[in-house]
């Protein structure tokens, strides 16, 4: 397949003495679409969080074992903003800043330094219109960011992590707090943006990770039980009896 | 999109600031008790002071040519009585306002009572002072038929005015951490509310209680323009409540202007500020711990 | 009293026969109700009966020249303009020392400190700094200012000493409405790489300015009030400057200040006319009681005017 864009070696995550994910090792390829299905409680969401290391922001949380991009350990980088921009994340709730919607998707692109008018209205357009917003936003551009609709301000987010033009896009459980309309939209707009991109996203539904997804991994009380091809995952050709019993809904 | 190098290093400047700040309270507090002790250790050290003395003696006469005395027990005792009565005035109002506030009243009153509460936390004890000075002195001579009002029972009920609001805010806070299943569960039992409130709330909201009485009691003993005006002045063991007294903090205001910098006087007027944090720290760190106490258990 | 729905004012239905007990249970919880609500009107009481008492007495001397004028004839006499002038002063300079001070501490404690031993060593100093009793900061301030660093009886190191002991209004004030601001927004801002700092400054801080600016406030009407920090610090019983003048005091000089003005009318100057000191307290009064009402119509304000 094509190169790797991230490389997971023995990640461990502990809470104290609480271990969420105990020792997982996996490579995301260039642009492709990898699912991480499981249960409430499996380790998705901190998994993510090593990635683009705000897991350094939570108390009491603690990573072992590396993470690579692009070949480079990540906890060894020491511009953690430039890491954090080159790794897009959308949290499961949406987050719309308070703040106008323009400043919204501005927001990142101003803190990395970016000043010119000109250039900050193009690409609040380009990112808005790949988040499929634009044109509902586009005459209200002044309003606050948190007075959109749920699934307005989800794609708010999603438009905001594309605003500082990153090499991977993490979803966390995007659609849990939308509705299913709004979710296939922002489907469309994934489907269209994997060609430019490496997406990774956590899904607790199963038959979005089978839409989309290329690879798909199953993770369960924090660890991977099994990573193949969607098609296998979601087939009974499955190497893992627990895998065939969540995806088809007999657990989980 | 790369920022440039200073703008890193003013945000590390930044962080640094903010950090020093952070741990600013603890220089202050430390700033505190190192300079009032400075200040008053040339005499704690010499042997022209005995602890033995300031505790058990009521002789307090620090500018005497011939018989200097440095007698603080009429001190301690004045500020103790003072404080003693303010507590008995104000518990059973703070603690039965609170309970009010918190669970008997309805949105609307609650947020006025809060805002009275809030205002007659404001007033300057300067103003207490006079008050206790004008009229509290006023209707003390006039229903006691005493000749001068301005004693201990003036003091006590000026001390515990200005304890109450504190006893009142930090009480509805400790009722409010009680959760809701509580009060819910002994209602659907048929409980009545004051029931409910005397079975259920007050035991396990006592230790938050509690710790808003020691603040209250904190608040009396450190307080000193109230005192300095209402309890009149005389260095004494008081027999009844109708007695003028002198608190610790009164003695410091009311003999601090007349001392010169670093003689005897000023030094053991420094002294009795060491007491008075210590008093202070202890009750403080105690309402700490106790309301603590109660979140390590939740 | 309408507020005041327990289950015994319901009406208990018709087979329900009520028993001795219930008669009991039910005339004590009317009583406990009646007692509780009568000590949470006693509280109004004071605060109505001061007021209005102390504003009574003033009455003959409230006018606008009182505040403006000098005092005279030893100051038994004319106005009380180098007091008020005195405490703006004091208040102002504190204000401009403690404000960020307590805002960039609140700002540690909540955003930067983790829980620890040494946090909660830090929460339980500002506790104690709250706690400190006013008398005893007077004497750090004479200890620390005025003799150690050698500003002498000055604005300035009275006004350091208010600071010092303002500032647990402000980091608590403060640090409530940074708390009230929700950690989603954070992580939205770390996830677009977004530095700690550059989180605080652009979506932190602005978003609990009301809170920082409540704090603000009360710390101006605790710091007006005060007088046992100033007593020995710099404030002074009388002090000659001329009538209207605004900038009649330097950081260095001595000064007069309302509570203390209040303090040396009522009890160390013999023969002043009864609505002299009266006035004064009412002046004194109603600027703390006002800045205070202020800071209250401020909180609700905002409130209904949040961003999300």
């Amino acid at each position: 397949m094509a190169t790797k864009k991230i490389e997971v070696t023995d990640l461990r995550i502990a809470y104290g003495a609480h271990e969420a994910l105990k020792g997982a090792s996996f490579d995301v390829y260039a642009n492709e679409v990898l699912a991480i299905i499981g249960p409430a409680q499996s380790g998705k969401t901190s998994l993510l969080k090593a990635l683009n290391r705000t897991l350094e922001f939570t108390a009491g949380a603690k990573a072992f074992g590396t993470v690579k991009l692009d070949g480079e350990d990540v906890s060894q980088i020491k511009n953690v903003s430039e890491l954090r921009r080159r790794i897009g994340m959308v949290a499961p709730l949406p987050v719309g800043l308070p703040m106008t919607i323009y400043d919204n998707v501005a927001f990142a692109p101003r803190m990395a330094g970016m000043r010119g008018k000109e250039q900050l209205d193009e690409l609040v357009e380009h990112c808005l219109r790949h988040a499929a917003l634009w044109e509902e936003v586009k005459d209200r551009m002044d309003m606050l960011g948190t007075k959109l609709s749920g699934g307005q301000q989800q794609r708010l987010t999603i438009a905001r992590a594309l605003s500082h033009n990153p090499e991977v896009l993490c979803l966390d459980e995007f659609s849990i707090a939308i509705d299913p309309v709004t979710t296939m939209r922002i489907e469309e707009v994934l489907k269209e943006l994997r060609s430019q991109l490496t997406i990774i996203m956590v899904t607790n539904l199963t038959q979005q990770a089978h839409r989309l997804a290329d690879r798909t991994m199953f993770l369960w009380a924090g660890e991977i039980i099994e990573l193949d091809r969607t098609d296998v995952i979601f087939s009974d050709k499955c190497a893992n009896r627990k895998t065939y019993e969540y995806v088809n809904g007999i657990f989980g | 999109m790369s920022r440039h190098r200073w703008e890193l290093a003013v945000e590390m400047l930044i962080e640094w600031v903010i950090r020093l700040c952070g741990i600013s309270a603890i220089i202050f507090v430390f700033g505190i008790f190192y300079f009032v002790f400075r200040e008053g250790a040339g005499l704690l050290f010499s042997g022209r002071f005995s602890l033995a003395q300031f505790f058990t003696n009521i002789e307090w006469y620090p500018t005497s040519q011939s018989h200097v005395r440095y007698g603080g027990l009429a001190l301690i005792v004045g500020t103790f009585s003072v404080t003693v009565l303010a507590m008995v005035i104000a518990v059973p109002f703070g603690l039965c306002a609170a309970i009010f506030v918190s669970e008997f009243c309805g949105p609307r009153l609650r947020e006025t009572l809060k805002i009275i509460i809030e205002l007659l936390a404001a007033i300057p004890s300067v103003v207490w002072g006079f008050v206790g000075l004008t009229l509290m002195n006023s209707v003390i001579i006039s229903l006691f038929d005493t000749p001068i009002g301005l004693n201990v029972l003036n003091g006590g009920i000026i001390l515990a005015l200005m304890s109450v609001p504190i006893i009142v805010s930090i009480g509805e806070d400790a009722l409010k951490a009680v959760p809701d299943t509580y009060r819910e569960a002994a209602l659907a039992l048929g409980a009545t509310r004051w029931q409910m409130v005397y079975r259920v709330l007050l035991p396990a909201a006592k230790n938050g209680l509690l710790a808003a009485v020691l603040l209250g009691v904190g608040r009396a003993v450190g307080e000193t323009m109230a005192v300095l005006m209402a309890t009149g002045h005389s260095v004494r063991i008081p027999t009844s409540a109708l007695d003028p007294v002198r608190t610790l903090t009164a003695t410091i205001a009311a003999e601090l202007g007349e001392s010169s910098v670093g003689s005897d006087h000023y030094q053991v007027l420094f002294i009795v500020g060491i007491l008075l944090f210590s008093i202070t720290f202890v009750v403080n760190l105690s309402a700490d711990l106790i309301v603590r106490g109660i979140r390590g258990k939740a | 009293m309408s507020s005041m729905t327990g289950p015994s004012s319901q009406k208990p239905s018709a087979h329900f026969i009520k028993t001795d007990f219930v008669r009991k249970k039910e005339r004590r919880e009317l009583m406990a109700q009646a007692i509780f609500f009568v000590m949470a009107v006693l509280m109004i009481v004071p605060l109505v009966l001061i007021v209005s008492y102390l504003v009574y007495k003033a009455l003959p001397i409230l006018s606008l020249e009182f505040l403006f004028k000098v005092p005279t004839r030893g100051m038994r006499d004319g106005g009380i303009w180098p007091a008020l002038l005195g405490t703006v002063y004091l208040v102002l300079i504190s204000l401009v020392v403690a404000t960020p001070i307590g805002v960039l501490a609140a700002v540690y404690l909540n955003e930067y400190a983790r829980e620890s031993w040494f946090t909660r060593i830090v929460n339980l100093a500002v506790v104690n700094l709250a706690g400190v009793p006013s008398i005893v900061h007077a004497l750090f301030g004479l200890g620390a200012f005025v003799v150690f660093a050698g500003m002498g009886r000055s604005i300035l190191a009275a006004s350091l000493t208010l600071a010092i002991m303002t500032l647990p209004v402000i980091i608590a004030s403060t640090k409530e409405s940074l708390a009230s601001v929700p950690r989603s927004f954070r992580e939205a801002c770390w996830n677009v790489g977004a530095t700690r700092w550059q989180t605080i400054r652009h979506v932190v801080l602005p978003n609990s300015i009301s809170g920082i600016l409540t704090g603000v406030i009360l710390q101006v009407s605790r710091s007006a009030g005060e007088t046992a920090p100033i007593m020995f610090t710099g404030a002074v019983f009388y002090k000659a400057i001329q009538q209207g003048d605004v900038f009649a005091y330097g950081l260095l000089d001595q000064c007069m200040a309302l509570s203390m003005h209040l303090f040396t009318l009522s009890t160390q100057v013999p023969d002043v006319p009864e609505a002299l000191p009266y006035g004064t307290a009412v002046v004194l009064l109603v600027t703390v009681l006002s800045v205070n009402a202020l800071s209250i119509i401020f909180r609700v304000y905002l409130r209904s005017h949040r961003k999300w």
